[in-house]
């Protein structure tokens, strides 16, 4: 009888001989950071989490969502900081109690990536031409459709260019709800045009036949903000190891590791934070 | 893991955040199909030997939980272990055992279907002898659970190949986090959206060679013990 269960014992021990995981229980000296896309598709974050481990012994565990749903990621006490783009969106955040103090990080900018046969004719023109001539041509568009940074960007960008999109848009403009690694994966299929941060585009891969057509518009400009989450709604929230992540980003040495952030020669992001006065 | 390596380059080079990652796929898959079937088995089982009024539905929910999608398994896991939520104190959302958690959900019906009807369709061959014997029911299940062990295995299989196989549910309730609750599945989401799908491809054979390989040792096992109990 007893090898009876020798079978079930068996697969029982099996799995539990694989599953010690969770090594560092012990003493957690790790925070969660929600973030956007971005930040990790471009490769930031495997570049910069390693130094500020190596300096402070902190874990940081990096949740990558749209701007939005981080923040709301936040909201919901399941993140000890947020790093997002989107100031209209942070604001709103702090309003409402959820964070602290807000802090310039870095920024870069957007750029508009389409097919290099250039079907709407936007190559060089600023962005409001570019979106017109886009919308009035109805060449395909892929939107991120995903609340993030970049869609908010995007559809402040239609506003300005006189376009109420959401009336506008028809089967040329395609509301992918997903992140900016797989919008451009969709305009490369699909050789639309599609509204990109630089960073995630310099790191991109698989761009097929595209290629920059709109930059250098100031109205393309893309601020980073990083905000601890408000310990007094969430006791939980890792107060002081949060604080000396975001101590060290916007101290010299984090400014200086965000500058060196490069890939083939090419800088993704602008160190920005407010220099202390000490 | 480095953008410029390949996938098969990353295992010939024994690279260790890759390592990390078949461990964790395995460790979380594996506990989860473990406890599954604790729970699957014998309410199968018990769901096979009984009658009562409303059985029939019963069977009929659990065939369809069958089909449970993923990220509503882990959307409802993360509402519960968040912060906000009712567990939120546990502090568990964006680990590893959220993962285990979600994942037994979801093939714990998988486990309890298949068990229910392996087990009705040898109870047919073995009323006769079992009644005639007057084995208690508790007796029943487990010598009905025992001879249709082989049968079981593919139970077993099936829920593994599932949770092995899911990204929606791990993906919210680990968060993908790098180094920590990052999978084999989440990271080939993560390298399609950066574009470098070599790589993506390059994993995911690495995932249906690992779970060729575990499939391959079951059945090796399952030849060994035959040959053994004759």
């Amino acid at each position: 009888m007893p090898s009876r269960f020798l079978f079930l014992a068996l697969v029982l021990g099996v799995s539990a001989a694989v599953t010690n995981f969770t090594p560092a229980v012990a003493q957690d000296r790790s925070i969660v950071v929600a973030s956007t896309t971005s930040t990790q598709d471009s490769g930031l974050f495997g570049y910069l989490l390693p130094l500020f481990k190596a300096k402070a012994g902190i874990d940081v565990k990096v949740i990558a969502q749209g701007t939005g749903q981080a923040l709301d990621t936040a909201r919901r006490g399941d993140a000890d900081v947020v790093f997002v783009h989107a100031k209209p969106q942070e604001e709103k955040f702090l309003a409402e109690g959820f964070g602290m103090k807000r802090f310039d990080v870095m920024y870069n900018d957007f750029v508009l990536i389409g097919p290099k046969s250039d079907p709407a004719g936007v190559r060089g023109k600023d962005i409001e031409t570019a979106l017109k001539a886009i919308q009035s041509k109805a060449a395909p568009f892929v939107s991120r459709g995903d609340k993030s940074g970049t869609h908010s960007a995007e559809l402040a960008l239609w506003k300005q260019a006189g376009i109420d999109i959401a009336t506008a848009k028809g089967p040329w403009y395609r509301e992918i709800g997903q992140g900016m690694g797989a919008a451009l994966n969709t305009a490369a299929a699909m050789n639309g045009y599609v509204l990109a941060d630089r960073g995630t585009w310099i790191s991109f891969k698989n761009r097929g036949d595209l290629e920059i057509v709109v930059e250098g518009d100031k109205r393309l400009f893309n601020q980073y903000g990083v905000m601890l989450v408000n310990p007094e709604k969430f006791p939980s929230v890792k107060k002081e190891l949060g604080q000396s992540f975001i101590d060290w980003l916007i101290s010299a040495e984090g400014q200086a590791a965000i500058a060196g952030y490069k890939i083939d020669g090419q800088q993704l992001f602008f160190p920005n934070a407010e220099k202390k006065a000490s | 893991m480095s953008d410029q390596f390949s996938a098969w380059q990353l295992i010939l080079n024994g690279d260790a955040a890759l390592f990390a990652i078949v461990r964790l796929s395995l460790a979380v898959s594996l506990s989860a199909v473990a406890l599954a079937a604790l729970a699957g088995m014998p309410l199968g089982a018990l769901l096979a030997l009984t009658r009562f009024p409303g059985r029939s539905a019963l069977v009929v929910v659990l065939n369809a939980l069958m089909g449970l999608p993923p990220v509503v398994v882990g959307l409802a896991v993360y509402l519960l272990l968040s912060r906000s939520g009712p567990l939120g104190e546990m502090g568990i959302l964006f680990t590893p055992s959220a993962m285990v958690i979600a994942q037994t959900i979801l093939i714990a019906p998988i486990i309890a279907a298949l068990t229910r009807q392996t087990v009705e369709d040898l109870w047919a061959e073995y009323r006769d002898e079992l009644t005639a014997m007057d084995v208690s029911p508790a007796g029943r299940m487990t010598t009905l659970l025992w001879d249709a062990r082989y049968s079981l295995l593919t139970a077993l299989l099936a829920g593994f190949g599932r949770a092995a196989a899911e990204v929606g549910a791990v993906m919210i309730v680990g968060g993908n986090i790098d180094g920590f609750t990052r999978t084999m599945t989440t990271a080939v989401a993560l390298e399609t959206s950066k574009g470098n799908l070599p790589l993506a491809m390059g994993l995911g054979l690495v995932l249906v060679a690992i779970v060729l390989a575990i499939n391959a040792a079951a059945w090796g096992t399952r030849v060994w013990s035959e040959r053994q109990t004759g």
